[in-house]
């Protein structure tokens, strides 16, 4: 299984969907739910029978309404295309059955759309508008960036614009990300070894940065509080931190991984704390202290009220806070193909592996209290 | 017996003495009488003490005739007794007639006496008169001299007084002639009129007041004021050597001219031959260009040395020559003398430096340090007098050795460049077929020789700076700082960081920019290189730095060796690992390429390894055989040629089949996974891109490591068909066929392999295993 989303518009339970990738049987989307207090999870299958499922993506707005890439195969060939979804109301907000009888009658996904790509090529993935109300989404197909527009409370796709992406040989898009800065115009593709940014008004390309990576760019995100700030990880084991104002050099590098990283995440309230995936089955928690928008060491405004003594001891303890990784989480057995934040819980994390295993772990409680106290 | 009472009472005769019997019998006349005479007259003490009362004894002076009577009365009979009347008879008569004799001599001397008495006083009385008439006379001899003494005083004092104005008026007229002699000798030989003036202007101050003597003292003062005129002019406009410059002013300070004039006038002077001298010196460097250094300088005219050599004879003697006559004529005072010659001083290192500069090329050392030697050596004397100057100059000198060194560090670097470059070229050189280029060994001992060559020349050149012989070794500056921070630490260590940092370079810079990568070879060779620096070369070099420029024990901190090998083999390791990468990631490109592009779901039926694979196997075959010319062999884990083959097959037919099986089974899809999660559970986590040691065998287990791994995960992104599956099963198996031999651990690889036919297995639509006699029949025709 490669496909991992947190279920995005929920914001009070921590719900991640889950999709999986099979070629004889049909395919199933899990919901899974994470009883914090109680540790205990909850899983919800949804079915999805039209292919095995490569990339999910979930509504911002809408709780029931996800996107999934999805390879359709047929005797001779298989094409991978793109389709939002919604899911049977009563797992909108999560459900407390037990499990035993969610797996017994399963549910099917109600259809709501296809994002037609018979022009364009296989769907890499499928990307909502950060912020906005669920009606604009971007997916990119083989070489070519589309930006649909969901009429009709989702019921129908428009392709509202599009952009080819031209060179020589045959240029394929990996992944992108939408960046929830600029009021979401901003989209940042990875091709081979190329970063490129686009704007989504014009679709014409912004920056570029060439040769981000020593090989394949497996996945980028953006900084959630820093708006030129991206990331970027890729076949060279290694996470790249960019300042998309200036392209030459990254920011940052790191080098922790000893296999090909498939996915970096950012914390969505605590920048400094970047989670990534990698097929040397390993997840990686690294504080990035140095470039995230936290005011560096210290937070003096909390403890104005406090006496001094405590403030010293306070600053003390801050001082030691380095770029360092936090901590390596390896209980996969098999490539970790997706790391997410839950949205609920931002503590909390999971990770999938090929093999099926999804884990989800909170941040060390220490480093927990650092950050916030 | 009266008469006998009576006679020898008054004055009785020799018979009555009775001792006369005794011894005086038989002797001489005069001498007898004398003794009992004198015994009379003056008996001493002790006789008379001694002859204590012997009233018989008749010449005694207790003699008491009665006692003497009775006694021989009684005593005697009578014939005795008629004897001794007859003996001093005899006796008293004797005696009589002595006494009678001695008296009239007495009586005869002392008449003469009285007679000679009588004549002395006349005789006086005649003298008296004489001597008066002497005195008489010597007053008037005496008179008459005084008269005549008297007479001639007044002639004498005469005379002398002549003689005083005599030479006074000697002296007078050598006066008068003063300025007719200065006159003369000014114009031919100042000094003697100089001489001659001093003399003469103490008595013409005394003398001024009266006219004739201030006449002279005028016209002598006006010639000695012409003189010093001339002095000066001949001060000012000519070009006097130092000596001359020295008698000039030394005149002139005797004609009293103002010292602090003089000294003023002196420097100036001075400074202007010494000016001339710098100019000099400076024409013979090219113009300083403001506009930059558009043209080249023209080479200097002549060599350094001689440039040195030059200019310390020249200036700095002249100099030191200025600055000892300023000393002698204006005392020690040296508070003008020191700014001047600081000024000047600083003036000629300025252009020295500039000199130096021109000293771009490498040229030759030893005329360096020969001339910083000989312009050190001149220095000294100067530096007595400007102690300030000592810094200065030793810094020049020290700046320029620095600066020196820093060229060879820099030609040093060049140097090993341009090897690397050569190297580069060797390796990109098309080779003509069947003929091999150099081996990579031979290229990595020429590159070593020659740089570590190049290093002792450098080494060597360096070393003539603290050379025995040399002046200025023995500051402490080059006994010390040069040595540590210059050499070893400015030259030896700085290289050897350099070198490890460019090494690095080649891994860290170009790999992901763009820039044009170094080709493999060049890594793997430097990789060699770095651990040779880290095995032997850097201890060698800093023993012999060590030993050529014996640190003290108080420098500065010094690099230590094991930093420097740490840091050198940190770059090996680096390259190392960058090689493994690099190779790993142009097999794993072609793989993922090869794996992307094709159509797995469409294709027929595997006749054949496919030619990737070969050309894979192909290509580790030549890393291998590149390496192994570079690197020890390596263990591996222990396990005999034939037995990978038998581990093969049970690959192949025992275990294949265990795992494929779950998939036809109709279970849930997460019990396939389950199976190879306990299998994995017992093997060991492979890391992929870890760090490999320095032999052949982890080189290469590193690299295909790396391939399969991407095979692995480049086949669980596509769907298969069935043919593919069995496409990805020969693959496999060919792989694994070629591939053991090189890794450490067959293990390893075929784990990896494992994994890749399950993937592959999983991700097809219709897993059909080939037969795997098939697979092998494949294999080994292709």
């Amino acid at each position: 299984a490669r496909a991992l989303t947190p279920q995005t518009a929920e914001t009070d339970a921590i719900r991640f969907l889950v999709g999986t990738q099979s070629l004889r049987y049909d395919n199933q989307i899990h919901i899974i739910d994470f009883d914090d207090e109680n540790n205990i999870i909850n899983k919800n299958v949804l079915l999805h029978q039209v292919g095995e499922i490569w990339h999910i993506s979930t509504s911002p707005a809408d709780k029931g309404v996800l996107a999934t890439c999805y390879n359709k195969t047929s005797d001779t060939k298989v094409m991978t295309c793109a389709a939002v979804w919604r899911m049977p109301k009563e797992l909108e907000s999560g459900s407390h059955e037990s499990p035993d009888d969610s797996s017994s009658n399963t549910q099917t996904l109600e259809l709501l759309c296809h994002l037609d790509n018979t022009a364009h090529g296989n769907m890499a993935c499928v990307m909502w508008e950060p912020m906005g109300d669920g009606k604009k989404i971007i997916s990119l197909a083989d070489n070519n960036i589309l930006l649909w527009d969901l009429e009709e409370s989702s019921a129908k796709a428009v392709l509202s614009s599009s952009a080819a992406l031209e060179g020589k040989g045959q240029l394929k898009f990996t992944s992108g990300r939408w960046s929830p800065h600029h009021n979401c115009t901003q989209i940042a593709t990875a091709n081979d070894t190329t970063v490129r940014g686009w704007d989504t008004r014009s679709m014409r390309q912004i920056y570029c940065i060439e040769n981000a990576h020593g090989q394949l760019v497996r996945d980028l995100d953006f900084n959630p509080n820093k708006q030129y700030y991206l990331a970027s990880c890729g076949d060279d084991c290694k996470v790249k931190f960019w300042d998309t104002r200036n392209v030459t050099e990254p920011v940052k590098t790191l080098e922790e991984h000893s296999h090909w990283v498939w996915n970096v995440r950012y914390n969505h309230s605590h920048d400094q704390l970047i989670l990534t995936g990698s097929s040397d089955s390993r997840v990686i928690l690294s504080n990035m202290v140095s470039i995230s928008s936290e005011p560096f060491g210290h937070m003096v405004d909390d403890d104005e009220l406090s006496d001094q003594e405590d403030q010293h001891q306070e600053e003390k303890i801050k001082e030691p806070l380095q770029d360092s990784v936090i901590a390596t989480y390896e209980e996969h057995e098999d490539s970790v193909y997706a790391v997410e934040w839950s949205s609920a819980d931002p503590w909390l994390f999971a990770s999938l592996s090929y093999d099926g295993r999804l884990v989800i772990n909170r941040v060390p409680r220490a480093l927990k209290y650092h950050i916030l106290l | 017996m009266a008469a006998v009472t009576a006679g020898s009472g008054a004055g009785s005769g020799p018979a009555g003495s009775p001792e006369a019997t005794g011894g005086s019998a038989g002797s001489g006349g005069w001498r007898r009488p004398h003794g009992p005479l004198q015994r009379y007259y003056g008996p001493s003490t002790a006789e008379a003490a001694e002859a204590a009362p012997d009233p018989t004894d008749i010449n005694g002076p207790h003699f008491d005739p009665e006692a003497f009577m009775t006694k021989v009365r009684s005593e005697c009979p009578l014939g005795q007794l008629l004897a001794r009347e007859a003996a001093l008879g005899r006796e008293i008569r004797a005696l009589d007639s002595d006494m009678q004799t001695l008296l009239y001599e007495n009586y005869n001397k002392f008449i003469s006496a009285t007679d000679t008495i009588r004549k002395m006083k006349v005789d006086f009385r005649h003298m008296e008169a004489e001597m008066d008439d002497l005195a008489a006379n010597m007053a008037a001899i005496s008179a008459s001299s005084a008269r005549v003494s008297a007479a001639l005083q007044d002639r004498h004092r005469r005379s002398a007084q002549l003689a005083g104005v005599q030479a006074l008026l000697r002296k007078l007229q050598a006066l008068v002639e003063v300025p007719g002699r200065l006159r003369c000798w000014a114009e031919t030989e100042p000094a003697r009129a100089l001489r001659c003036h001093t003399r003469a202007r103490a008595i013409l101050r005394h003398y001024r007041h009266l006219p004739s003597f201030r006449a002279i003292e005028d016209e002598s003062h006006a010639i000695m004021a012409d003189l010093a005129q001339r002095l000066r002019t001949r001060l000012r406009c000519e070009t006097l050597d130092p000596k001359e410059l020295t008698e000039c002013v030394e005149m002139l300070l005797q004609l009293e001219e103002p010292a602090e004039e003089l000294s003023e006038e002196f420097l100036s002077q001075a400074g202007a031959r010494l000016e001339a001298e710098l100019a000099t010196l400076e024409a013979e460097l090219p113009a300083a260009d403001p506009s930059g250094t558009a043209t080249t300088p023209p080479p200097p005219a002549s060599d350094i040395l001689d440039f040195v050599d030059r200019g310390s004879s020249a200036f700095v003697g002249t100099l030191c020559q200025l600055a000892g006559s300023y000393r002698a004529l204006f005392g020690e005072d040296t508070g003008r003398l020191e700014p001047f010659a600081s000024a000047l001083a600083t003036r000629y290192f300025a252009l020295l430096e500039r000199r130096l500069e021109l000293e771009r090329g490498l040229g030759d050392t030893s005329l360096l340090v020969r001339a910083l030697d000989r312009f050190h050596r001149r220095l000294r004397a100067l530096l007595e007098l400007l102690p300030a100057g000592a810094d200065a100059a030793a810094a020049l000198v020290a700046r320029a050795a620095r600066e020196r060194v820093d060229r060879y560090l820099r030609a040093l670097q060049t140097f090993f460049l341009g090897c690397l470059g050569d190297v580069r070229q060797a390796l990109a050189a098309p080779r003509p077929p069947g003929k091999e280029g150099p081996g990579l060994p031979d290229l990595l001992a020429k590159l070593a020789t020659s740089v570590l060559g190049q290093l002792k020349a450098v080494l060597a050149y360096v070393q003539l700076f603290t050379a025995r012989d040399v002046a200025f070794a023995s500051l402490p500056y080059f006994k010390g700082e040069f040595c540590v921070t210059a050499v070893r630490e400015g030259l030896v260590v700085a290289f050897v960081r350099w070198l490890c940092r460019t090494a690095r370079g080649f891994a860290d810079g170009p790999a992901e920019r763009g820039a044009p990568a170094a080709p493999p070879a060049l890594l793997l060779l430097l990789a060699r290189l770095c651990l040779d620096y880290e095995n032997s070369t850097i201890g060698y070099i800093l023993t012999l730095t060590d030993e050529q420029f014996p640190p003290q024990d108080s420098g500065p901190a010094v690099t230590p060796g094991p930093a420097l090998c740490a840091e050198a083999r940190a770059a090996a390791q680096r390259l190392l690992d960058h090689y493994v990468q690099v190779q790993g990631a142009a097999v794993a490109q072609m793989l993922r390429k090869s794996v992307e592009t094709r159509d797995w779901l469409g294709t027929v039926e595997p006749r054949n390894v496919r030619a990737v694979m070969k050309r894979v196997v192909e290509d580790i075959t030549a890393i291998d055989v590149q390496v192994g010319q570079l690197f020890e062999e390596g263990v591996r884990r222990a396990q005999s040629s034939d037995s990978s083959r038998r581990a093969f097959s049970v690959y192949s037919s025992s275990r294949a089949p265990g795992r494929y099986a779950p998939s036809y089974t109709p279970s849930a899809p997460m019990d396939t996974h389950l199976l190879s999660n306990i299998q994995k559970l017992f093997s060991e986590r492979i890391d992929i891109f870890s760090p490999v040691e320095f032999n052949k065998v982890s080189v290469l287990t590193g690299i295909i490591k790396i391939s399969l791994k991407t095979l692995l995960e480049c086949v669980r992104l596509r769907t298969l068909g069935r043919f593919g599956l069995q496409q990805v099963q020969v693959d496999g198996h060919y792989l694994q066929l070629y591939l053991w031999r090189f890794a450490s651990d067959e293990r390893v690889v075929q784990g990896l392999l494992d994994e890749v036919a399950a993937s592959a297995a999983h991700r097809c639509l219709d897993p059909v295993p080939m037969e795997h006699s098939v697979v092998e029949l494949i294999c080994e025709r292709g």
